[in-house]
């Protein structure tokens, strides 16, 4: 093959791959949008006012589902109480604080380890020491408890990255004029990071808002007759309930469920479109 | 003439072993301009460190000597880190404005002190801004970011804010690296003003900057200590042959 | 103007705090090793061990034998990785190496919104449109098969391996792509002869946390890989429905009587998952230090 005839072949091949390459690309990103699309088209007739704010009829057939949403926001709450501050300091730590020693590897593995504790198991711990073995029941504190751990290692590992991110010659200049670890961490170094720290408590929240393993044997039900009245109640959520209805209601309208799925969906997305908003504006702040 | 700080015997080395110090003994005099200079990498800038204890943020791997700072060893466990590090300040080679406005960076080491009183913080730092030279061009936006000031109005920003916490020793790592020359005579005149209160240890950016404001000068090479002598001499009749080839330009 | 007594008091109990939240990872999972050897252990009492891995899963007959479960899972997850792989590792090649910048910045966000879609959402379109849509296209007697299943994991583990592959690529120095091209490669050749065998390691690395999140997936599988747990036989059972570890602890929990065999050999299953998962994702984090940092963020 002589040197043309080599160059026409590598043209081609670079032709048919890069191509091939784009249509790997469109594949991948249609279904997102495909999904956004079809459930919103599919959903948005069943939402209205009405559909957010009522209670439920007729064996969930008919109505709205007003408790199934305020049980995510008190399961998203309550998650939130937990896991952020013990979630920051520990990102504090590791970041600032943690010398470089066998302990913090440690430390590190454990949080890699509960990073990819697949969902359902975090159910099963749940169960075992919340649930039962503290007596709290299935409840929406032991719901939040076990979410909360779940949620730990995001916000951990954003937390620590958006400190990492800080230069260090704040630190260093904070340290010669007096400041303690502490007070160099909390005057310069933390409100610096904080874009980067709430964005990613938002993202771990989302997560947490949008699961259902969990939850399944922890502090979800389906058929309450009232609105949670403690920390101790059981509660309706909105991935419980997508499932439930989705699987094992006769007669379910199609609708009522393109509905739900809709307003989760909406949250969820929501979350994710504030964290990016934040995201994107400290970045054009940012004094450094 | 006083001896501000005394080094004896002093070795540090780092873990990674850049810009270790060997059996460092000198002495910085009160209420002068020492110049410590060299070539790079002579461990000028770890001396600096030790004397504020700024090491402690690096990966020290031996430590022996003393350093006397009020007849004290700061190398003691029993010495108030933080305290030392208000009375020994240190000016960096880049500006470094913390990310506040311009009044809270002066008043950065007072407010860590745990000062609140507003009229005592306000004296504070109208002071230090004068005597960095910086007031009349900043007092009326005190309020302003000061990311918004020249590099080479960030550093005199640098300046007063170790000033305001009344130090007894100023340290100034190469300030005027990364300024243009209207700014470094600024600096310069500064430090000659500021040594009637102060002492001063200056890492100089050349040798022409030691060679004008030096009261005392000490030549680093390579971690040791070569020679050191009293005004102008090591510049004009430099009694070893290495400090004879770095003044002269012959390495640099 | 000194630091009081009292300032410094609160220096150290802060201190102290934050150590006490650094170390608390440990303590949990620690913990959550406690509760699953405690629940699930006794399983390993109820019956002998032949029989809990046994070939047959039926509780009511008081079957507990676990193998049609972890192949149910192995497969499912084959699957998923051998859809993913091309089209994750395809997608972040081109993202990284080909596309234009306000491509790149368009498409990234569209995928990251698939990372953070809810695994029941997708199980819901799963079946109500993906299943049904098999059914008829490969002309099977249910769309809720091993294969649908696959495929929404594939989804679902995409955007992960996405993410840390293209994080990868961008962490091949440039001069690598320069020099090749100055040598005379087409952008083609650089890419698949210098740029990928270079971040070869955070592609495994990406790969390997796929393949977890996979294993991990509990609701859209339940949702779509029907209800049989039975060792597959042969290639075709891809397109027969299955059982996967994830589900069968789900879908069974809620009707168990608390301290039965049947309720401890579900958290058995758990402690199979748990220790599969920390093999996959230690191992996969001990390759590359950054990716480790990006993965602990995305794998969850």
């Amino acid at each position: 093959m002589d040197s043309v005839e080599y160059t026409r072949k590598t043209r081609r091949t670079e032709f048919f791959g890069i191509n091939l390459l784009r249509l790997v690309t469109l594949i991948t990103v249609l279904p997102v949008i495909g999904v956004i699309v079809f459930i919103m088209v599919r959903g948005a007739p069943a939402v209205s006012w009405e559909f957010l704010s009522q209670m439920p009829r007729d064996g969930m057939r008919a109505g709205g589902i007003f408790p199934a949403i305020i049980g995510t926001f008190y399961l998203t709450l309550g998650t939130a109480i937990f896991s952020v501050p013990l979630g920051v300091a520990a990102g504090i730590y590791i970041a600032e604080y943690a010398p470089d020693n066998r302990l913090t590897r440690l430390i590190r593995i454990a949080i890699i380890n509960l990073a990819g504790i697949p969902s359902v198991v975090y159910g099963l711990f749940g169960l075992g020491l919340f649930v039962l073995f503290l007596r709290l029941g299935t409840s929406i504190f032991a719901a939040s408890l076990t979410l909360s751990i779940m949620t730990l290692p995001v916000i951990i590992s954003t937390t620590e990255e958006a400190l990492r991110a800080v230069p260090n010659a704040f630190r260093v200049v904070s340290t010669s004029l007096g400041g303690t670890r502490w007070q160099t961490t909390w005057r310069i170094t933390l409100p610096q990071a904080m874009p980067g720290v709430i964005t990613g408590i938002i993202l771990g929240l989302e997560r947490a808002a949008g699961e259902t393993a969990p939850i399944l044997f922890t502090g979800a039900a389906f058929f309450l007759p009232r609105l949670p009245g403690s920390p101790l109640d059981a509660t309706m959520a909105l991935p419980y309930h997508i499932f439930v209805i989705s699987t094992s209601v006769p007669g379910m309208p199609l609708q009522i469920q393109y509905g739900t799925v809709l307003v989760l969906l909406f949250f969820v997305l929501g979350m994710n479109l504030i964290a990016t908003l934040i995201r994107n504006r400290a970045r054009a702040r940012r004094q450094w | 003439m006083d001896n501000k700080i005394i080094v004896e015997d002093l070795t540090l080395v780092y873990s990674d072993g850049v810009e270790s110090l060997t059996r460092i003994t000198i002495n910085v005099v009160a209420n002068a301009v020492n110049v410590f200079f060299g070539p790079a990498g002579g461990g000028k800038s770890s001396l600096l460190r030790a004397f504020n204890r700024l090491n402690d943020l690096a990966d020290v791997r031996h430590l022996s000597g003393r350093v006397l700072f009020n007849g004290h060893n700061i190398f003691d466990p029993e010495t108030d880190v933080i305290e030392l590090r208000r009375k020994i300040g240190m000016v960096f080679s880049r500006p470094v404005p913390l990310p506040l406005t311009i009044w809270e960076n002066v008043a950065y080491g007072l407010l860590l002190a745990g000062e609140k009183r507003k009229p005592v913080l306000n004296d504070a730092v109208e002071k230090a801004l004068r005597l960095a030279a910086l007031w009349d061009e900043v007092h009326d936006r005190l309020h302003d970011p000061a990311t918004a000031i020249s590099g080479g109005q960030q550093q005199r920003l640098c300046l007063a804010r170790v000033l305001a916490l009344e130090p007894e020793v100023i340290l100034l790592d190469e300030p005027t690296s990364a300024l243009d020359p209207v700014s470094t005579a600024k600096i310069e005149l500064s430090l000659v003003q500021l040594r009637e209160q102060y002492t001063i240890v200056l890492v100089p950016h050349n040798v022409q900057q030691a060679a004008r404001v030096a009261d005392h000068a000490a030549f680093f090479l390579q971690g040791r200590l070569v020679e050191h002598g009293a005004g102008k001499q090591l510049f004009v009749s430099p009694g070893v042959k290495e400090t004879e080839d770095y003044v002269t330009g012959r390495f640099g | 103007m000194l630091n009081n007594p009292r300032q410094r008091i609160s220096e150290s109990l802060i201190t102290a705090l934050i150590r006490l939240a650094g170390y608390s990872s440990i303590l949990f999972v620690g913990l959550i090793l406690i509760f699953l050897a405690r629940e699930g252990f006794p399983a390993l009492n109820d019956m002998p061990l032949v029989d809990l891995f046994g070939s047959r899963w039926y509780p009511i007959d008081k079957y507990f034998g676990v193998l049609p479960l972890i192949t149910g899972s192995i497969l499912v997850t084959v699957g998923a990785i051998l859809i993913a792989i091309p089209f994750g590792v395809g997608t972040a090649v081109f993202l990284s190496e080909f596309a234009p910048l306000w491509l790149k910045n368009l498409l990234k966000p569209i995928i990251e919104i698939l990372a953070g879609l809810p695994s029941v959402v997708l199980g819901f379109l799963g079946i109500q449109i993906v299943a049904p849509f098999f059914r008829r296209f490969l002309d099977l007697p249910t769309g809720l098969t091993a294969f649908t299943g696959a495929v929404l994991l594939a989804l679902i583990s995409i955007p992960t391996i996405v993410s840390i592959a293209e994080d990868a690529l961008n962490t091949v120095p440039p001069s690598y792509r320069q020099g090749a091209l100055a040598l005379g490669a087409t952008g083609w050749q650089t890419v698949w002869g210098v740029t990928v065998p270079a971040a070869r390691s955070g592609l495994l690395t990406a790969v390997m946390l796929g393949i977890g999140r996979s294993i991990g997936e509990t609701m859209a599988v339940m949702m779509v890989t029907g209800n049989a747990p039975i060792l597959p036989t042969g290639l075709n059972a891809l397109f027969l429905p299955a059982r996967t570890m994830t589900a069968t602890i789900a879908s069974e929990m809620g009707e168990v009587a608390t301290g039965s065999p049947h309720y401890h050999v579900l958290f058995f299953i758990g402690i199979i998952l748990f220790v599969i998962s920390l093999i996959v994702n230690v191992a996969a984090s001990s390759f590359t230090l950054r990716s480790r940092k990006r993965a602990e963020r995305l794998l969850s």
